[in-house]
């Protein structure tokens, strides 16, 4: 591809990043939001962790991590559709798309890019200073994060963590087509966001479901978007282990593109175009 | 005082058109049921991996789950027209409520009462009833009594904060989502007992928002086991009485808010 072709799409891209970082008064009460449930969850892991003597799969200091990076980077997870497309879709406006001279696969990925990223970076970067910095100051040094235990876990995190902003994109893509065929969406929604937290290991860090479950979790997509970033984050995924991590992630998402790409094509032979 | 009748009217105008949507009602419903119903297999994973949480089991822990589920879920169907009322005031349609000759409080919960939050409704009774078939020695009429009256002491203080939270768009003209820390922060807090927090984080939880008035408390009680935090069976069995008084206080500040309002003219 040469840099023309590329162009519109980095416009797109940095256009809606603008627009998004307009609301900071609701991220600045997200955040807030995310501090306190953070508490709520780390109060509970805690008395779980206190309640027993036997060693677990993880230790505290990495579920403390695990939490945070997790209220940090929520934004991030594919569990919604872009509010805009549903309502293109329903109100026919989604034609004026496809007179777009790009690619419509291209344009709602370069969409999703830019939706996942704007509101997370707003909020990520406040929510890991005050976790990691203020929580200590408050006397919650046990629940502060705390950074990567060597420079190759930080190096293998930020890697992983590109490729888990690809694959979630491409699911929410994938979410977005599916708004071709129900409009509402509502059950399409319900449903990725039932898979997408509990199977990420967003509700209970993966390593401490069943034993029985672990490996038919870690074999689905959507381990890659918070379980395996977060543990090589903390080491419990040591960095030479990361180049299989960043496979997964990357296979994934070149499965969903093409399946995207192919509903796609598939809802646009058959669109019908609400309104006049 | 018509003001019954007219609620019931208003009622019933709102159930109607949320059924107009049947298959989207439907879908929200077991979609609700289906997101908490994972939330409590989560506790479950965490149990079968820990034992049991400072002395609680995951029976027990039922209980006080189920409770506040029930109580959030009919709480969040009743005062859903608190919610969204700071949308309300930036629109300037409160305008439009000043002008009718029924009270402000009415009108707002008459509003809507969301008929999906069914969804949470059901899986709270599911986990609640697992609790109380579980458990011995909970069946007798008193106990259930405190059960219902801790459940209603629990629905008046979340529509209290709700109130409070709509409240607050008199002054920003936005419905500070601040408060969602308190309502979906206090939710998830309630879902275990109490005693196993820090001492700061439960004071907060006692004295200052006091949701443990309306489920660590009369829980115990119910469990009818020693307190932890050594409170006497009394103070278990008048401890919902906080919720009514949450929601009073949370009326006159309303009542306050009122007075203070002014028009976005829009």
């Amino acid at each position: 591809m040469t840099l023309g072709a590329v162009r519109p799409y980095v416009a797109i891209v940095s256009a809606r990043f603008r627009m998004l970082l307009q609301y900071r008064a609701a991220a600045i009460a997200g955040l807030w939001t995310q501090i306190v449930f953070g508490l709520v969850i780390l109060g509970i892991f805690e008395a779980f962790f206190r309640s027993t003597t036997r060693a677990h799969p993880m230790t505290f200091a990495q579920i403390v991590s695990y939490v945070w990076l997790g209220q940090a980077l929520l934004g991030m997870l594919p569990w919604n559709a872009d509010a805009e497309v549903r309502a293109m879709v329903r109100s026919g406006a989604v034609a004026y798309e496809l007179c777009r001279p790009v690619d419509l696969y291209g344009l709602w990925y370069a969409r999703a890019l830019a939706w996942r990223t704007a509101p997370t970076v707003l909020r990520a970067v406040p929510m890991c200073a005050i976790a990691s910095i203020g929580l200590p100051l408050i006397g919650l040094d046990e629940w502060r994060l705390v950074a990567p235990p060597s420079v190759a876990s930080a190096v293998a995190f930020a890697s992983t963590l590109a490729c888990t902003l690809l694959l979630g994109c491409a699911l929410t893509t994938l979410i977005n087509i599916t708004l071709l065929w129900t409009i509402s969406g509502e059950g399409i929604v319900i449903l990725t966001t039932t898979l997408v937290t509990f199977l990420s290991g967003m509700i209970v860090p993966v390593p401490l479901f069943p034993d029985w479950a672990k490996p038919i979790v870690q074999a689905l997509p959507f381990a890659g978007l918070v379980d395996f970033p977060f543990r090589v984050y903390t080491g419990h995924i040591p960095p030479q282990a990361t180049v299989w991590v960043v496979q997964h992630q990357l296979l994934w998402t070149a499965a969903l593109v093409i399946l995207g790409r192919w509903l796609l094509s598939r809802g646009l032979r058959r669109i019908v175009v609400q309104g006049g | 005082m018509d003001a019954l009748p007219l609620y019931g009217r208003y009622v019933a105008i709102s159930l109607r058109a949320q059924l107009d949507y049947r298959a989207s009602f439907v879908m929200q419903a077991a979609g609700q049921f289906l997101v908490t119903g994972l939330e409590f297999v989560g506790i479950w994973t965490l149990f079968r991996r820990f034992g049991a949480i400072k002395g609680w089991t995951l029976e027990e822990v039922a209980l006080f789950y189920g409770m506040i589920s029930m109580t959030y879920a009919v709480a969040e169907a009743i005062a859903r027209g608190f919610d969204t009322f700071g949308n309300m005031v930036k629109y300037g349609e409160f305008d439009r409520i000043l002008l009718r000759p029924r009270s402000t409080v009415l009108q707002l919960f008459g509003q809507e009462l969301t008929l999906r939050r069914i969804g949470r409704l059901a899986q709270g009774a599911v986990v609640l009833a697992y609790a109380l078939s579980t458990l011995h020695g909970v069946w007798s009429v008193e106990r259930i009594a405190l059960l219902v009256l801790a459940v209603v002491g629990g629905v008046c203080m979340f529509v209290g904060l709700i109130i409070l939270q709509a409240t607050s768009a008199f002054w920003t003209t936005e419905s500070l989502e601040v408060w969602n820390a308190f309502t979906y922060g206090g939710v998830t807090m309630s879902q275990y007992p109490l005693s196993i927090y820090r001492p700061w984080f439960r004071r907060f939880f006692t004295f200052v928002i006091p949701l443990a008035c309306i489920n660590y408390f009369p829980g115990v009680a119910i469990l009818d086991r020693p307190d932890p935090l050594g409170t006497a069976v009394a103070f278990q069995w008048l401890a919902p009485l906080a919720g009514p008084m949450f929601l009073l206080i949370a009326l006159q500040v309303w009542k306050l808010g009122v007075r203070h309002y002014q028009s976005t003219g829009s």
